[in-house]
This record gives C-alpha cells, structure tokens and sequence, in this order.
C-alpha cells in the first residue's frame, strides 16, 4: 500500500471498518436496554396491580377499548410494512422500498394523532395526574391512571423517535445512502420500530383487555 | 494494510489524527479511541480535582465543633456535590472510559473499538450531563441537597433543583450504557486472530464484565430518574403514600442500580491489578480463568444484593436474611482475586516500581474496606452502624482506597504507553507513601466515630468527637498535597519529562507489542497472537525491551 493510500484510509478511519453483524449486535444490546427501562415499568405495574386489583379494575373500563384495538392493528401493521420494506430493498426494488416505508411513517402518525384524541378524552373527562376528579378517587385508580400516562406516554415518545428515525432512514434511502448491498441501517431502524411495536403488544392487554 | 505500512512508522497518533483537522479541533472531533480515553481523562481528571476540593472543605468545616466556614445548608449542597461528581462524574467513568477506550483495542489488537463514532458521541453526552450539574448549581432554587441517593420523599419535596440536577445523571447513564454496549461488540468482534476468550487480557475480562453491568442496570436507574421527575412535576403518585404509592420502592429501584454500579466501579480496578501484577512478578497469573470468571461471578451475584442498603428500611426479616447471607457469597469471587493476586507474587522476582507499590496499597486498603463490608453486611451489626461514619469509611475505602488507587496505579503503569513520557520514579513512590499515611489518617477516625454513634452527613457533632475529627481533618490536609505532588509529577513529566523506554516495565500483553505511544492505527501489523496472555518467556523475543 502505498503511502497516499494509506493517508486516504487514514482519512476515512471510521469508515473503512464495516461489520454488519456487529452493528447489528450494538442495536441488539441497545433494545435490550429499551426493554429494561420498560420492564421497570412494569415491574411497578405489577406491584400496584397487585395491591390494588378492584381499583385497577374500576379504572381499567375507563378505556376505551376501541381506540386500543384501531391502533394496535396500526402498529401491528407498520411493524409489516417496515419488514416488507427491508425485503424490498434486498431484492434491488428501491422504490417498492421507499413506498413502504413512507406507509410506514405514515400508519405511525396516524397512531399518534389517535392518542391524541384518546388522550384528548381524558383530559376533558379531567382524568389526569393531579387533577381534582382524579384526586377525588380512590388510591388504585390515581395510581392506575398515572401509570396509564407515564407507560403509554413513553411509549408515545418511542414512537416519535421512531418517526424521526424511519424518517432520516428515508432520506437516505432516496439519496443512495443506503443501497441494497448495504442495508444495515436500515435493518436496524426495523428491529428498533419492532420493539416498539413489541412493547405496545404488551401495554394494549394490561391496560385495554384485562378489566 | 500489510508490510508497506512500515514507511509512516514514525508518526503516533498525535502527529496523526483520524481526520485532517489540525489543533484542538483534531481532538474535538476525533473518533480514534486512544484521543477519546485522552478527552476522557481531562475531563474525569479535572472533575475529580473540584471533588477533592470540595472534600477538602468538608473535613475544614468538621475540624471544630459548631460553625467553622459555612451554613447548615451549604454543607448539605457540598456533601451531594462532592457525591454525585465522584460517583456520577468521576469513578463510574473513570477506569472504563479512560482506560477502558485507550487500551481494550490496544490488548485486542484491534485497530478500533466497534462504533469509534458512537465513542465520540458518548464523551459529548458526559460532557452535556457535566454541564446540566453545573448549571443546577447557578439556577433559582439553589443546588441539590438532597445526597447523592436522591431518596424520596426529600427529593420530591426540596426546593432545590432536584429535577435538573437527576436529568444530568440520566443522561451520564446514557453515556454509560453507549461505551457499554460499544464495548461488548468490541470484544466479541474485534479480537485479533488467535485470540480466543480465554487468551484475552484480564482488563479485557473485567472490562467486558463491567459493560454488561452498565447495559443491563444502566436502564433502571434511568427510569427511576424519570418517574421522580415526573412526580415533582405532575404529582403522579407512585411514591406518595398519601396517594396509594410507596417510598420504599423508591429505595429498590434505585439499589437495583446503584449496587450494580459499585462493581462496574471496581471490576475494571481489579483487572488493572490483573495486568500490573504478573509485569513486575514476572510470573504467569495464577488462576487465571478463576480470575476472569469472578468477574463475571461478581457481575452477576452483585445484582442479587441491592436490599443490603435497606436493612433498616422495614423490610421482611426473611428477605433481610436472605439479602444479608447474598450479600457474604458477594465476598467469595472477591476473596478469589485476592488470593490469587498473592498466589502471582509467591515465588515472583518482584520489581517494586510504582505501579506495584500502588497496587499493593490498593490491595491493603481495599481488604479493609472489603471486611468492614462484610461487618456493616451482617444484619445485627447494621442495624447500629447504618448510616454512621463507619459507612463512610467503609465506602471511601472500598471506593477511594480501592478503585481511586487503582485509577493512579494505572496512570503510573500506562503513563509511557500513553505519552511516551517517564515520570519521577522517585516522587511517585512519595506519593504513594504519603497517600497511605494520608488515606488512613483521613478515614479510620471514621470507623471509630461511626462505631462510636457519630451519624453521616451531620454539620455538627458532639464534643467527644473533636480528637478524631481534627485527625481526619489533617489526614485531608496531607492527601491534598499527596494529590498535588502526584499531578505535578506526571504533567510535570508530560511537559519536561525524558522520553520513555518503549516497553519500560517489560509488559507482554498486545499494548507492548506496539511502540509508545501507539500509531493511529495501533499496530503497523495487525498481531496474530499465539501465546497465553501472561507468557513472559516472549519477552526474549520482543525487540522493544532491555532489561536493567
Ligand atoms: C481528598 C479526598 C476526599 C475527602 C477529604 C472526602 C471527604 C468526604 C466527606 C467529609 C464526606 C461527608 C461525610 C458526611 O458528612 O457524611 C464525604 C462523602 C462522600 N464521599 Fe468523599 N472524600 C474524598 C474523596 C472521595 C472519593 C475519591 C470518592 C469516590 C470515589 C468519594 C465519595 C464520596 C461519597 C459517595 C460521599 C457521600 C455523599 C453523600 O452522603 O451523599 N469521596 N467525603
């Protein structure tokens, strides 16, 4: 190698070590620490649930089931059309690829804009943290009601960061950044929007369904 | 990049940086991790030197009954400073991102870590964490008092800057966890050929260990940060009582990082002294593979222990028993290292030189702090020693005596390695003396209070104490100067020292293999290693050591 070849490495060092499998493996550990800071959540959950059943059963038809279905049915189906996408991509059809992953984007602001009204509801209802109809209710129903907005709360901000994401993803996929032989950027965008999709599976039931 | 390489041979990573950039901006924005662990030790090192400041003023405050130099409430804010720029800013980085970012790819052999500019941004985010503590400080509503355990109720009640001041530690747990899992992929992909699990280093051991400690707990105290902020700011509930929730479980979550936490403080200590001993025993490591797997024993047993800190919190006396005889087991893979670490020297043609006598003022103080553990572990003995001095012995000399130490054994073993420099032999084996005789001076009076019934965290204290006190507060006078004759020696060494041998100590692992300091890219031939880590019969074949 000559010397100018080796300055030119030196000026992409950083770049020139590619290792899909272990950048893959970075986004594994990653999501792994996603789903502890959930677990402590639910962890709470449990306690409480535990200590207060009636009450979170009281609170728990406050919901509206309806909303909660329409939505994971949105997710679960986002959670499709990002692996399609990826497919997409590996079979060099770049614009199938891009197609679905703006459906993608798309089906995860339509999940937002429903909390916002399921959330909306709440709010009118004055059934939020602190407020004087909540404080007015029972211990398990406070605490049932501030761990329904903490948990889908920050489920929602996993979904925004989501959309940010998929969204930068996007932009390189048009621009070429991300091509078919190299993809793992892309991939991992997947896995992270599956957890996603992953946890809510698990909030929808202990929040929506087990009244 | 094979053998034409041998042409830049000369230039090491200071003369030649990851991107084209000239002066600081080469640093700023570099990913080689060698200029990350050197980013990483200004900044650990610099805050390290306000948390001796602060200390220094503490123990002034303490040398008389009464007031002596500031309020009540000032000495509540300095004692949580002191504490949370130690823990948060100083130890819990301190040996893996220094040292764990200069030389884990270096004793891989590998070029890089894994994700060199995920390295980067995770020195920004200490950096931004550095930051918010600082501006908590400045900000209306005065800086945090709360301790550096935050515990609730207080916390959510204090008018000081509870929620800025936490988010900062959130945001150092981000940190963590980014050199964390960059370091597990490192390790898993990046060993050089030849290098199977069991010929790795033992600071690769104890650094691996240590990352799967700050990926797994990391997370927990991140959400416990959270939910505390929520409930100063919306009033949710989960900690009231008044609204159904439960303080207590505050204290478990918080522990179930939090003790975690102590051994990714003094895991990657103890593999530092896995490194330093066989170099100057000039013996193999005895038990190596026990060595490397209490690691991982420690790492995993050290999850199962985290109620210890909550004896007298009321819990169940079964879960208090169970906790307390976990908590015993902890002492077994512990008791592992030590004797193995003697077990190395026996029969070894040991050279004194700085970095050993460090090492074995590490291994004096920290079986102190080991044993007084196993005291203050033991159900009816904590229940009168619980938050008394004799913990805050106990923990400065686990904490200070142990990975302190150890971070300066380090920096006397690595300082060649890293800067091509020698330091004063003479003044560092001072210095070492000095900081035994300070160390001791400052904390054993601490034993005897604690024992005595003299409570942490007290502005003020009865007249029976003033003795002891007025020892420890000396003792903080003399490790002042300790601290300032070990940083003078070594940047006086930086700026004037004498050029250092390659291979001073006649170290075998990769990292010597090199030339001091290293190449951007570490080796001009990437190792294909072939014998055990700790093999010293290489030493006749590596060109770069003369023996004295
Ligand atoms: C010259 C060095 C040092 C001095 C003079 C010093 C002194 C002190 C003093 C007087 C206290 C308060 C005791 C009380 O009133 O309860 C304290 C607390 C503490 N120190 Fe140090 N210390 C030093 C170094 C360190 C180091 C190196 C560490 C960690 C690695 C450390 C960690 C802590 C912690 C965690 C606390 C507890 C803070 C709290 O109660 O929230 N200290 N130290």
């Amino acid at each position: 190698m000559s010397q100018t070849d080796h300055a030119h490495a030196a000026e992409s060092h950083g770049h020139i070590h590619r290792d899909d499998i272990g950048s893959k493996m970075g986004m594994w550990l990653f999501l792994f620490t996603e789903l502890l800071l959930f677990g402590g959540m639910f962890l709470i959950y449990a306690v409480y649930r535990y200590q207060y059943p009636d009450q979170f059963h009281i609170a728990g038809m406050e919901l509206d089931t309806g909303i909660g279905t329409l939505n994971t049915i949105i997710l679960l189906t986002s959670s499709l059309t990002v692996a399609l996408s990826i497919a997409a991509l590996q079979r060099k059809n770049k614009f199938l690829s891009v197609v679905l992953l703006l459906i993608t984007i798309v089906l995860a602001f339509s999940f937002m804009i429903n909390k916002y009204f399921e959330w909306g509801v709440k709010f009118e209802h004055g059934l939020y943290p602190g407020s004087e109809t909540l404080l007015g209710k029972p211990n398990g129903e406070i605490l049932f009601f501030g761990l329904y907005f903490i948990m889908t709360g920050l489920h929602g901000l996993h979904v925004v960061i989501g959309i940010i994401f998929l969204s930068i993803i996007l932009a390189m996929i048009i621009k070429d950044k991300i091509t078919f032989d190299n993809y793992v950027k892309l991939e991992n965008s997947g896995l992270y929007w599956h957890l996603v999709d992953l946890i809510w599976i698990f909030l929808f039931p202990l929040f929506y369904l087990i009244q | 990049m094979a053998n034409g390489a041998a042409a830049v041979a000369e230039k090491t990573f200071y003369e030649e940086g990851t991107s084209s950039r000239k002066g600081i901006l080469g640093w700023l924005l570099s990913t080689d991790h060698k200029r990350i662990g050197l980013l990483y030790l200004g900044a650990v090192g610099s805050f390290f030197i306000v948390g001796v400041i602060l200390g220094i003023l503490m123990r002034l405050e303490l040398i008389a009954p009464g007031k002596t130099i500031m309020e009540p409430q000032t000495y509540n804010a300095v004692f949580t400073l002191h504490g949370v720029i130690m823990i948060f800013l100083f130890i819990i980085p301190g040996i893996p991102a220094v040292f764990g970012n200069f030389f884990l790819p270096l004793q891989l052999g590998a070029k890089d870590v894994a994700f060199p500019r995920l390295n980067l941004l995770s020195w920004y985010i200490y950096i931004i964490g550095a930051i918010l503590v600082l501006i908590s400080l400045v900000l209306p509503g005065g800086p945090l008092d709360t301790g550096w355990t935050f515990y609730i109720p207080y916390s959510v009640r204090t008018g000081a800057n509870v929620s800025l001041a936490i988010f900062a530690a959130f945001v150092l747990g981000f940190s963590s966890i980014l050199t964390g899992l960059n370091f597990i992929t490192t390790v898993h992909r990046m060993r050089a050929p030849g290098m199977g699990f069991f010929k790795m280093p033992l600071f690769v051991w104890a650094t691996y260990a240590t990352a799967w400690i700050q990926v797994i707990a990391t997370p927990i105290i991140g959400i416990t940060i959270l939910l505390v902020i929520l409930e100063r700011v919306f009033g949710v509930g989960i900690f009231d009582p008044a609204l159904g929730g439960d303080p207590i479980l505050y204290q478990h979550l918080f522990w179930i990082y939090s003790h975690p936490a102590v051994y990714i403080m003094i895991l990657p200590a103890m593999g530092v002294v896995s490194e330093i001993i066989p170099t100057f025993a000039r013996r193999t490591i005895f038990g190596y593979k026990a060595i490397a797997i209490s690691s991982l024993a420690i790492a995993f047993v050290g999850y199962l222990v985290w109620a210890h800190h909550m004896f007298v919190s009321g819990l169940s006396d079964t879960s208090a028993m169970i906790f307390s005889l976990l908590t015993f087991i902890v002492a077994l893979p512990s008791g592992v290292k030590i004797f193995n670490w003697v077990a190395t020297m026996y029969k070894g043609s040991i050279d004194p030189k700085p970095p050993f006598i460090w090492v074995m003022v590490f291994i004096f103080l920290f079986s102190i702090g080991g044993l007084t553990g196993l005291v203050l572990g033991s159900l009816a003995t904590d229940v009168h020693l619980h938050d008394t001095y004799f913990v805050v012995a106990h923990f400065h000399y686990v904490m200070f005596g142990g990975t302190g130490t150890i971070f300066f054994a380090a920096l006397f073993y690595w300082y060649p390695k890293m800067f091509g420099k020698m330091y004063s032999i003479k003044w560092a084996n001072i210095a070492a003396a000095l900081f035994f005789v300070a160390f001791n001076a400052l904390y054993f009076p601490k034993f005897i209070m604690g024992y005595m019934g003299m409570p942490r965290r007290y502005y003020d204290y009865l007249p029976e104490f003033a003795d002891l006190q007025l020892i420890s507060t000396i003792g903080s006078w003399l490790m002042g100067i300790t601290m300032i004759i070990i940083f003078w020696n070594l940047i006086h060494a930086l700026l004037k020292g004498p050029k250092s041998k390659e291979n001073p100590w006649g170290g075998v692992t990769l990292e010597w293999h090199t030339s001091s300091p290293p190449p951007l890219e570490n080796f001009h031939v990437i190792p294909t290693v072939t014998h055990e880590p700790y093999d010293f019969s290489q030493l006749k074949e590596m060109k770069n050591y003369e023996s004295d």
